[in-house]
């Protein structure tokens, strides 16, 4: 963005008279409110909509389907309906904190879109330092929940802070040291560095390369779910315990904005996740026409990171309970970071002494061993189906053909 | 804690979470059941009639079966079953001038359709009963003075009647067993 900037003064596109920082602020301001306006917040919105249509159908219930083609405007009734809403701050609350505390969420969930790498070009900045600065920049969202707790001045809402910022805090070290594998393979924390040493089929993805990058891959997954505050590890606002734990006080569009946050990084996880494990924006074909291939790599990694950090979350969401405090300590203390050092010396001895034929022939036993999974699992899935002795008229997709029984 | 129970933890939490998804996954590929109430049901279904035989809905009266024992009158926690009968020899038993439940007060508790000996009390799996005024709610049975059933040792013959008391004490046999509906 910057080289673009520059151009743009050195060709006289803009006047000269003005100094160069304002033509800088205003490119990133206006650059940002398309980012923001024109993605992130529909991007948020609509998986809120996916959620509660993919919940529905958990539940064998429909899910909202009224507002416009199967529902899919119901995200837009409800942020208007939110920004209709009274906006409260209880008297006994601290209120700049109070007004302060969702913006500094906002903020540490919006900053990660500018080192997102959505393909080889679109990117806002390609920073040498790209992946520390996302995981450093999504660790002041705990900041924003802890100062919402705080200044709610309510007994549940502090706990959900102090929760969060456990939570948070215990979890950035599993997902760092799940990102140091990778780093150490790429030897580069630029985004599109440690995409471009990847490839575009699966035999070549960072979650192949070995053993230990496998592990790592689960490894950050659970971690950055857990700082996503998403279920099972949704214990900041666990509403049975907390009524909504940090959000308790919270009315209108200050409590949207906590949402907002939380499912978009829902989007944001998927896209580190596909960066560092899944080849990103990667495609097996070069094309002539650069729109072409811009909007193919888009939709990769579109793709990739909305499956794996919108759909897989929301389908453990209604899939696991919320686990208790010492268990979700215990998880992370006594099995991820451990496992997360085996992970990274274990690549580096992979790195330093493995013959280069071993390798190969590992990473195709991964892969392998990953489709035997995924049929394992496909299968599992089938018997729960023919265990309900379910007929055709009770299926909307009827899987390999199975689950025969006269309707 | 040793290794080898360590390893099997971590075993036991990604099988079962596996499983746990297969499970979910399972659900996804299901026809929701739900029955969109009330303006998107298909043609040829009434929520009613999906209901089960023994759902309390609105309270009815089979007049033809009532046998003006006062059971239900006495039985119904909130005294909203009115009932008026007097004996009456030329018409050869007792007569009923009234029966009124005032269904804004009944909370279907369904006690009054336990000590029924015919079952000609009984809930119905009507549900819809919205009205405008309190007073439409109360619901008169009696539109012109009935003598009350009794029953026949032998078992009734008539054939306008049998169906009527078969579903009565199919009602009270269900009720009373609190079996499968």
């Amino acid at each position: 963005m910057g080289d673009w900037v520059q151009s743009l003064i050195d060709g006289g596109m803009v006047p000269a008279a003005i100094p160069a920082w304002v033509h800088y602020l205003t490119a990133a301001l206006v650059f940002g409110g398309v980012i923001v306006f024109g993605f992130v917040l529909p991007i948020a919105g609509i998986t809120t909509w996916v959620e509660r249509r993919i919940v529905g159908r958990i539940q064998s219930r429909i899910g909202p389907n009224r507002v416009g083609p199967a529902g899919f405007l119901q995200w837009l009734a409800d942020g208007l309906k939110s920004m209709l809403k009274e906006d409260i701050v209880p008297t006994a609350a601290d209120g700049p904190l109070f007004r302060f505390a969702p913006y500094v969420v906002m903020t540490g969930f919006v900053g990660t879109f500018a080192a997102l790498p959505f393909t080889s070009a679109l990117i806002v900045a390609d920073l040498n330092v790209g992946i520390l600065y996302v995981t450093s920049v999504t660790a002041l969202v705990v900041v924003g929940i802890l100062m919402a707790g705080w200044a709610s001045n309510n007994k549940w809402s502090l706990l959900g802070g102090i929760r969060s910022a456990a939570q948070i805090v215990s979890y950035e070290i599993p997902a760092g040291l799940s990102i140091f594998p990778i780093v150490l393979l790429t030897g580069s924390l630029s985004m599109q560095d440690i995409i471009r040493s990847q490839g575009a089929g699966p035999f070549s993805w960072y979650l192949f390369a070995n053993p230990f990058t496998f592990v790592a891959f689960f490894v950050f997954f659970v971690s950055a779910l857990a700082e996503g505050n998403r279920t099972p590890f949704d214990l900041p606002e666990a509403e049975s315990e907390l009524v909504a734990g940090f959000a308790t006080e919270y009315s209108g569009m200050r409590s949207v904005l906590f949402f907002m946050a939380e499912w978009g990084n829902l989007y944001v996880i998927g896209a580190i996740v596909t960066t560092l494990f899944l080849g990103g924006w990667q495609i097996p074909f070069a094309f002539e026409n650069r729109i072409v291939q811009h909007v193919l790599e888009f939709a990769t990694f579109f793709l990739k990171s909305y499956g794996v950090g919108v759909l897989v979350p929301i389908w453990l969401r209604w899939t696991l309970p919320r686990i208790r405090v010492d268990q979700m300590m215990t998880m992370c203390w006594k099995y991820l970071v451990p496992i997360a050092f085996v992970n990274l010396l274990g690549t580096a001895a992979w790195m330093l002494w493995v013959a280069p034929w071993v390798q190969m022939l590992v990473r195709v036993t991964l892969l392998g061993a990953t489709f035997a999974g995924i049929l394992m699992f496909l299968r599992r899935v089938v018997y729960h189906l023919e265990y309900a002795k379910l007929g055709r008229r009770h299926l909307s997709f009827n899987p390999l053909g199975t689950a025969r029984s006269p309707g | 804690m040793g290794l080898g129970n360590y390893l099997r933890t971590i075993k036991e939490a990604v099988q079962t979470i596996g499983e746990g998804m297969a499970v979910t996954a399972s659900h996804m590929v299901r026809k929701p059941v739900t029955l969109e109430y009330p303006d998107r049901l298909p043609d040829d279904v009434r929520v009613q009639d999906t209901l089960p035989f023994r759902y309390r809905g609105m309270l009815e009266v089979d007049l033809e079966i009532c046998t003006a024992c006062l059971a239900c009158e006495r039985a119904c926690p909130i005294d909203c079953i009115v009932i008026d009968a007097e004996k009456d020899k030329a018409a050869g038993g007792l007569v009923m001038t009234r029966f009124d439940i005032d269904m804004a007060k009944c909370m279907y508790c369904g006690l009054c359709s336990e000590p029924c000996p015919t079952g000609a009390i009984h809930h119905t799996p009507e549900f819809e009963g919205a009205d405008y005024s309190l007073e439409s709610l109360v619901r008169r049975f009696v539109k012109a003075p009935t003598i009350a059933y009794r029953p026949k040792k032998a078992g009734e013959t008539d054939p306008q009647i049998k169906p009527i008391l078969d579903r009565g004490l199919r009602y009270i046999a269900e009720f009373a067993k609190g079996g499968e509906s």
